[in-house]
């Protein structure tokens, strides 16, 4: 049978065991709910399952079939090849979480240059290595507020996204965390300073803003923000995409205690979502707190240098009900993708992909706001996403793009009903100048 | 046998690297935010890069490598096929917010899927977000949680587990708000139903059971238990970890679980990555369907595949999008591939594995077996007597396995065997395998205590100081 080996030779291994039928090895089920077999089909050969799998396949369109112009904070990259031939090794992604340090020195040194990585990127002291994504990082890095602060207030921007508030309303659900929404202002749609002022009080155990936002705008009033948090006594926690970190300054730079973001942009396909990398660094003093796997270098015997993981009595291996998160499996390839992709890149790289997105999120908006009846909705300096706003009915402007193989932005007033009217576009590096004349004249012919 | 490679492989930013050209900061960002130095990340040429992270390949063992025993990890072999698919444009190059009519392949994949493992555990529906199996039962505690205060029932906030539970076991239910109550097993190493009767109360939430559990020992009591759990008010949790033992055999569902989560980076055969990414899926029976995340995914009369966001009750969301996909596509490869007739195949030789080598290895009297005989996929074994003999620990025993080119079971784990080595051998390992991985642990238990106590000596780093690396933190290059 297929990858079972010994199919052939139970009754040699059972004789051995002094039992008769195989059988004999589930005895100890009770009679009355063992089943005899499953109401599945039986198994195809890897022939045929390749066959099946292209058949459904084909009922998918890929940005390369459809040109993607959607945002909402996943957007096509260039993954270089080198990336697959590292992660494809299957001395790396056949092994289990490093346990046994001597058996996994390769993928600890990686994960060690992942976490400097991070640590480099986001200004921040340390990094871990890795959570589900960057969403939970974002329900994690609140927990870590409230276990650091004692306080179990933490103040969220209404300028990120659904699944992110939604998904730290459960991880909150534990600790009671008081969850506050503040506003943004209309024209610019960066964070509402004096909302922010109000909604901070002696409770506030930690503020989140994102940078850029989820409109893509830029929150220039950082330095603000954080002097706000930090007289409040409350933590700064920064979200932060990888890849504008190329020109923008490191939220280390302007303070911030802890930082998350999703990494799947560092050398991961969309893959429809998932897989993820969550990304959490933070200052050195809130180490202990700090929920992930923390890879550490230390010797051998012999002094000379090995890696292992760190910290580990913050675990629930360890601690169990204690520990500071429950998180055992994390995105270990993912975040070895990171690192090569990164390693590919460069700092030089980096800053000029950054440049490069940056600079095609303004062509594209700007050729947009040329047509009739667009206009982008917030004024602020934004990366590879920003809202487009339409006197044209929406729907149809999407349904008339399908047509011409595109997916254009992503509908807002589903999330958000006072953008009922707007949709949110992100580009990249992919998108070619052609590209975005396709895009333009297709909005054009649709309206 | 296996030796790792063994290389001085510097640390990335200690490789060579082009000059930097001195960075150039953006005009029309705004100044508080524009970026002034470089980026200390050192630029490499593809080669440098490619002989780097080839050389940490080489010294990392993984299932390809050879037998990987760990227990409650079902290291099983990833067929290659999963991996390529997985990596094909068409699924690997979709947007979650495309249009649903260009990702029909997608939502048929989830939703066959969410079907199959239905079937397979006897739950009624499936949620396929958690993205490893602590996220589903995290998952799994906010539904219980949702299913108690949509019946009046908000005085319950204490989670049950014995004493045998995995780690995350616990540590999902602090995360999720409950107090923890943890009942010692019997000497038979199964649930002790008088100390369970005695902890179930109007309190209780939930009781989160392993089966069979840690010791590889099947809970025989099951039908008890539920009817006991049930009676006091509170959902049956089914840790999903060691569902490799008994698919096509039994089934959580006809065992009165409520709550059922499954690893498919185990059972279901997806790599591990080491690490991750994994995949959690939470099945529920139907009293608990109306808090399941959102989205749910449909299929209209004529066979369209929806992504349904309208549940009033749903607790909302638990990870971003759909959950692991790319984990999710290789699981539903795996299973086709296996059909019936595999997924059985693969836990009555799971199991008979298992026996064997334990059959093989108490046999020798080297090592003991604590509780009582039969396993199923994986049993725990005794190092205590080496101990006392030799001073030998458990821990000297699974490295010195590194020299014989083999990788560790899982090693103190559960706490309540004394120097336990918890193994899983699973069944795609060969008879030869297993017989060579007995015959290296009884060798061992013969060597000299120095050999033992020094080991491993055939890898690319000897005993690496764990309590070290704590001690003295540097956990990326600014610290060194």
């Amino acid at each position: 049978m297929k990858f079972i080996p010994n199919s052939d030779r139970k009754n040699e291994m059972l004789k051995k065991i002094g039992l008769k039928n195989i059988n004999d090895l589930f005895s100890d089920i009770p009679n009355n709910v063992t089943i005899d077999d499953l109401k599945l089909p039986l198994g195809l050969t890897q022939q045929e399952t390749e066959k099946k799998l292209r058949e459904i396949a084909s009922k998918n369109k890929s940005y390369q079939d459809k040109l993607c112009f959607l945002g909402g904070g996943i957007k096509p990259h260039y993954i270089p090849a080198a990336v697959k031939a590292i992660t494809s090794r299957a001395e790396f992604f056949t092994a289990y979480t490093p346990y046994q340090s001597e058996a996994s020195q390769g993928f600890l040194q990686a994960m060690f240059e992942y976490q400097s990585i991070i640590a480099e990127l986001t200004g921040m002291d340390v990094a871990n290595c890795s959570l589900y994504d960057g969403v939970t990082a974002l329900s994690e890095a609140a927990l870590m507020c409230t276990r650091i602060t004692k306080k179990t207030g933490f103040i969220i921007p209404h300028n990120i996204s659904w699944e992110k508030k939604c998904v730290l309303k459960n991880y909150g659900k534990g600790p009671g965390l008081k969850i506050k929404e503040i506003s943004y202002d209309k024209e610019t749609g960066k964070v509402d300073l004096d909302d922010l002022k109000q909604a901070l009080d002696d409770n506030t155990g930690g503020v989140y803003v994102e940078n850029p936002n989820f409109f893509g705008v830029f929150e220039d009033d950082i330095k603000e923000i954080c002097e706000l948090v930090k007289n409040s006594d409350a933590l700064f926690v920064v979200g932060a995409d990888p890849i504008s970190l190329g020109i923008c300054k490191s939220p280390g730079e302007y303070d911030a205690d802890i930082v998350i973001g999703e990494g799947r942009a560092l050398g991961n396909p969309m893959d429809f979502g998932g897989s993820s990398l969550g990304v959490f660094a933070c200052k050195k003093e809130h180490l202990r707190q700090m929920p992930g796997r923390i890879i550490g270098l230390t010797r051998d015997a012999d002094g000379k240098k090995a890696f292992c993981m760190a910290l580990q009595t913050r675990e629930q291996h360890i601690r169990r009900g204690k520990a500071t998160s429950n998180i055992c499996t994390n995105e270990g390839l993912c975040a070895l993708a990171a690192t090569v992709y990164m390693s590919w890149l460069g700092g030089n790289g980096l800053q000029n992909l950054s440049r490069v997105n940056f600079e095609k999120g303004n062509k594209l908006r700007k050729s947009i706001e040329n047509i009739d009846g667009f206009g982008r909705r917030f004024s602020g300096a934004h990366f590879n996403e920003f809202v487009v706003k339409t006197t044209k009915d929406i729907d149809k402007i999407n349904k008339g793009l399908l047509k011409r193989d595109i997916n254009g932005g992503f509908v807002l007033k589903k999330q958000y009903p006072e953008l009922r009217d707007c949709m949110l576009c992100g580009i990249t590096e992919v998108h070619t100048d052609e590209d975005i004349e396709r895009y333009i004249t297709a909005l054009k012919e649709v309206c | 046998m296996y030796r790792s490679a063994v290389y001085n492989e510097p640390l990335l930013n200690e490789l060579y690297s082009s000059k930097k050209s001195k960075f150039k900061a953006i005009d029309d960002l705004p100044k508080s935010l524009k970026r002034t130095k470089n980026i200390e990340i050192p630029d490499l040429d593809e080669t440098m890069v490619i002989r780097h992270f080839h050389h940490l390949s080489q010294m990392n063992y993984g299932i390809d490598t050879g037998m990987y025993p760990l227990g409650s990890c079902t290291m099983k072999y990833n067929p290659k096929i999963c991996e390529e698919i997985a990596s094909w444009e068409k699924f690997s190059g979709t947007h979650p917010y495309q249009d649903g009519s260009s990702v029909q392949g997608n939502l048929e994949i989830m939703f066959e899927l969410e079907h199959m493992l239905c079937e397979i555990t006897g739950m009624d529906y499936f949620c396929l977000q958690p993205a490893a199996g602590a996220h589903g039962e995290f998952l799994g505690l906010l539904l219980a949680r949702a299913y108690h205060e949509s019946n009046g029932d908000t005085n319950r906030d204490e989670v049950i587990i014995p004493d045998t539970a995995h780690g995350t076991n616990p540590a999902s239910a602090s995360m999720a708000g409950y107090k923890l109550i943890e009942i010692p097993s019997t000497k038979n190493g199964t649930v002790d139903l008088d100390a369970l009767e005695k902890v179930l109360s109007e309190k209780t939430a939930v009781f989160m059971l392993t089966n069979p559990n840690t010791l590889g020992i099947f809970e025989s009591d099951i039908l008890k238990i539920s009817k006991m759990v049930h009676k006091a008010g509170a959902l049956l949790y089914y840790d999903g970890a060691n569902m490799n033992a008994i698919m096509g055999k039994v089934r959580p569902g006809d065992m009165g679980f409520d709550i059922v989560h499954l690893n498919l980076h185990k059972t279901f055969s997806t790599p591990h990555g080491g690490g991750g990414p994994g995949s959690g899926p939470v099945g529920v029976k139907i009293k608990l369907e109306k808090f399941l995340p959102v989205p749910r995914i449909g299929r209209t009369h004529n066979g369209i595949y929806v992504l349904d966001y309208d549940a009033s009750d749903s607790i909302g969301k638990i990870k971003s999008y759909f959950g692991n996909f790319s984990v999710l596509l290789k699981a539903y490869i795996y299973i086709i591939m296996m059909g019936r007739d595999g997924l059985k195949g693969a836990s009555e030789i799971a199991v008979l594995n298992s026996n064997y080598m334990k059959k093989k290895l108490v046999d020798t009297g080297k090592y003991e077996m604590p509780f009582c005989d039969l396993r199923k996929h994986e049993f725990v074994i005794s190092c205590e007597k080496l101990k006392q003999e030799k001073d030998i620990r458990a821990m000297d025993i699974v490295k010195r396995l590194l020299d014989y080119g083999f990788h560790p079971p899982t090693v103190y784990f559960p706490l309540i065997v004394k120097e336990p080595l918890m193994i899983e051998p699973t069944e795609t390992e060969s008879k030869e395998y297993l017989d060579e991985y007995v015959n290296a642990l009884i060798s061992i238990a013969d060597e000299k205590p120095d050999v033992i106590k020094n080991s491993p000596v055939n890898t690319p780093v000897k005993r690496v100081d764990e309590v070290g690396a704590t001690k003295n933190l540097v956990l990326n290059w600014k610290m060194i």
